[in-house]
Formats: C-alpha cells, structure tokens, sequence
C-alpha cells in the first residue's frame, strides 16, 4: 500500500541526466600534489569523486557541475578551476 | 462482556486533548508554547518527565521546526504529535503543505485564537479555517469531551487515510475551562487504535534509499500525486463516519460523523455552526422551538473534508442561516461554503463573536431573527 500513496524515487546514477554538460568550469586535478587526504571526496555535492586510500582521486566528468567546491576544499591547491572547452 | 471502568474526572480542554494523546501513547511529540494552546503540551511534557509516556519530546525554537520535526518523525513511521494556536500555526503554514502533501499522519491540537493585529488571544476561528485548503483534514470540537474523543479519533483517522488530521478547540472557552467528562481505560483505547504502520506512507529504514519530495521527472506525477489528495479526503468522508461510529460502539459516544443534527427533521429553518458556541447556538434554537419557530440546528465537526452531502440535507429548509465566528473581505467562511452547496439565495451568513466578543444564547436569538430579515447575503454583528 505504501508505494501507492504518494511517487516515491530510488536512487540511480544520473536519474537527472548528463548534468556535467551544466559545466563552465572543470576541475583539474594534480595528482602529483595530490596528498590522498579525501576532502574534496567527502565534499563533493554531487557524489562524483571517486576515492580510495593509496590510490588517490578520480572524477567522473559526466555528473560532475564544476561547483569548484572540491577544489575551494583541498588543502594543497591540488585542484584547478579551468574554463570548460566549448 | 469485560467490565473496564471509565474514569469520571473534570478538566480542562487543554488537559483532555493531553490525556488523549497519552492514551494514543505517541512516539514522538514537538511544540513551541502559544497561548492558549500551551497548557497541552506542558501538560505532555510533564506526563513525559514523570514516565508516564514514553515519548521523545522535542523542544524547539519555533512552530515551523515543531511541525518539521513531528513530520519527519511521522514520514520515518513514527506516531507523532504537536498542538498550536494562531500566529503559530502561520508560521508553521508552508510546512503544512508538506506535511499534507507528504501524506503524514500527523495529529496536530489548533486552539483557536484571533490573528493579530492587534495582538489579542481571545477565540476567534479565523486561525484553523486559513487552512482548510492546505489538505489537512480540519475538525472541530464543541465540549471538553469531544475534544477528548475527537483527538483519539483524529489518530485513527489519520493513520487509516494518511490525512494529518488538526483538531479544534475553541481557545479558552474549551481550552481553560473546566467540563466534567469520561476518560475511557487504556486498553479500550489501545483497542480502537493499535500501533501505526511504519511502512506507509513511505517505508523509510537505514539500508533502503528512498526519496519523496524531490523534482518530478514528469509534471503529470505531481499532477496525479495532487488528484490523489483530493480523492483522499472523498474517502476520508466514509472513514470518519465509520471511526465514529466504532468509537461509540467502543467507548460508548459517537456524535454523527462529520456533522451532529439536532431537531432537522421537521425543520423549516436550519442553523449552522461550528465550535464550542454551538452549545448555546443549542439552547437559543430549543428556546425558538418552545416558542414555535421550526428551527433545527447543524454542527459541523468537520470542515476539511466538507460534509457537502450533509449539507445537501438541508435543501427541504426555507432557509439556512450560517453562523461564522470568523470574518474574511468576502465574509464569513462557512456561510460561503454552505452557499456553495445550496445556493446563495437560501443562506444567509451571520458573522458574529470575533476578535473574541461574547456570544451568548440571547445573542443568538437575536441575530437568528435578523437573518430571517436580511433574507440572504452576509450580516454583521
Ligand atoms: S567541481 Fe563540484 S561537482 Fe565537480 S567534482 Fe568538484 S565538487 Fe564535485
Ligand atoms: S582534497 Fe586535494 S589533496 Fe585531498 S584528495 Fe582531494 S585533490 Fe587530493
């Protein structure tokens, strides 16, 4: 009865569609200043940082908004704000 | 059959609506103080310090977080309660809708109290009918009994329909004055509502993600989810009928459903009311008929949803005369609805003992006879 009472969602990657295309900025990212410290996964609004301890960072551009809150977040200015191509 | 003695006691409407909502053994209760509602929820708190009520009661720094508290406890399964008047029930006015729209069984006391300005606590209805349109279901209570009964009620009511359902009392004519009246045993209540479902509306759990509220991916489910809210509170008609009427079968009183009748059958005038003054809307219109007039009297415990077949059943009077404790810029609110259902040229509105006035039997008497003068339209006290 319960799912019948009012429009339920469930979780799914890009249920609101290819949203990096709303990008003007890309966040860039300096593996090599990269400190693995995960702030910028633990920040990321959209959930589309991948971390995992040893292995550093990744960013799946496809939902990422290029908010620049990951890169506002990271300590060692790992991450670089640059305007998207067109 | 098991012989469970009722409590006889006096209380407050306040303490009633207290009492109920101990005996409906809530989960979960949040309130920020108002006169004249704070005595209920002073009243919970103290049953709550004292561990008779296992409850979280949640202090919080207004109406608008009482009210999102009590709706995320009741979307998360919980059985949850808050109580309000006036200027704190419009500050909790958008969360209203959410939690309406969320289909939360929240059962919510509103002691009813003029809106400022200027700033007075005096009864007035002008609070509780400002959101009749919100999709709560809105009801109204005429006895410190009644707004006994009515809360144990409105937890049924809600949990079945997945209404919140906001009960009514008149403020200090109810809510501070002290009426005598049954407290039911405990296991009777237990029997006429047992535990609420967690599942519904949404079956909200840690390992389950799910999300209600968020942007449609297609206007047309907002579209339906809205349909589905009004077909709601059609249905909701025939369950408060039949809450009633297993609420006296039960614990011995029950009242007509969404409205109460007294001497309509015969009846070429009708009254209708709503509230505590109905009990001398009463005696003016038993006065009337020792004197001979027709006259019969409708309350109506419910304005959300609206008993429109009720009212229907006054078409055989000549006319029907509305009495609002309430006032808009375009009249009374009831008088329009009644008008809505029978016509304009039937009913004649009497707006009367707002901002708190005195209204007493004779003052009824008086302006029943003046409506029959004015024939139609809206008269002002
Ligand atoms: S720019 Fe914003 S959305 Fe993109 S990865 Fe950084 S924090 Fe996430
Ligand atoms: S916040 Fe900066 S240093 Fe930390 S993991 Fe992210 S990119 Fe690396």
């Amino acid at each position: 009865m319960g799912l019948e009472l009012i429009p339920i969602s469930r979780p799914a990657p890009g249920s609101g569609g290819l949203t990096g295309t709303w990008r003007t900025l890309k966040p860039l990212v300096d593996l090599a200043k990269c400190i693995d410290c995960g702030i910028c996964w633990l920040y990321c609004p959209e959930a589309v940082i991948d971390w995992e301890k040893g292995k550093k960072i990744s960013i799946d551009y496809a939902y990422c908004k290029g908010c620049g809150i990951c890169a506002h977040e990271c300590p060692v200015k790992a991450i670089e704000m640059a305007p998207e191509e067109t | 059959m098991r012989q469970l003695a009722s409590l006889k006691t006096a209380l407050t409407g306040n303490y009633a609506v207290a009492y109920a909502v101990k005996m409906a053994k809530p989960h979960v209760i949040a309130a920020y103080p108002i006169t004249p509602q704070t005595t209920i929820v002073e009243k919970l708190s103290e049953f709550v310090a004292k561990g008779e009520l296992r409850a979280s009661f949640v202090n919080v720094e207004s109406e608008f977080s009482a009210l999102a508290t009590v709706y995320g406890a009741s979307m998360a399964g919980a059985r949850a309660f808050t109580a309000t008047s006036s200027h704190g029930l419009f500050y909790m006015y958008e969360m209203l809708w959410w939690a309406a729209g969320s289909r939360a069984p929240i059962v919510m006391a509103v002691v009813t109290r003029t809106v400022g300005p200027p700033w007075n606590i005096h009864d007035e209805h002008n609070d509780i009918l400002a959101i009749r349109d919100s999709g709560w279901a809105v009801a109204m209570a005429s006895s410190v009994q009644e707004a006994f009964d009515l809360t144990v009620q409105a937890f049924r009511l809600a949990e079945k329909a997945y209404i919140p359902v906001a009960v009514g009392l008149d403020g200090f004519v109810l809510s501070h004055t002290v009426e005598t009246l049954e407290l039911p045993p405990q296991e009777l209540v237990d029997e006429f509502l047992p535990p609420r479902s967690p599942n519904a509306p949404m079956p909200l759990r840690p390992g389950l993600p799910l999300t209600f509220g968020n942007i449609p991916s297609d206007d047309r489910i907002h579209a339906e989810h809205l349909k589905r809210i009004y077909w709601a509170h059609q249905e909701a008609k025939k369950a408060i009928k039949e809450i009633d009427a297993e609420y006296g079968k039960l614990l011995g009183r029950s009242y007509g459903g969404l409205v109460e009748r007294r001497w309509l059958e015969d009846a070429k005038y009708a009254v209708v009311c709503m509230g505590a003054w109905c009990g001398d809307a009463e005696a003016a219109v038993e006065s009337l008929r020792r004197e001979g007039v027709p006259v019969g009297l409708m309350r109506l415990r419910f304005i959300r949803p609206f008993p429109d077949e009720e009212v229907a059943e006054l078409e055989a009077a000549e006319k029907v005369v509305v009495f609002d404790r309430d006032i808009t810029p375009a009249g009374g609110v009831l008088g329009r609805e009644v008008a809505s259902v029978l016509g304009r040229d039937k009913v004649v509105d009497v707006v009367a003992g707002i901002a708190g006035v005195d209204f007493k039997a004779s003052d009824f008497k008086a302006a029943f006879r003046k409506a029959l003068e004015a024939e139609k339209g809206v008269v002002l006290i």
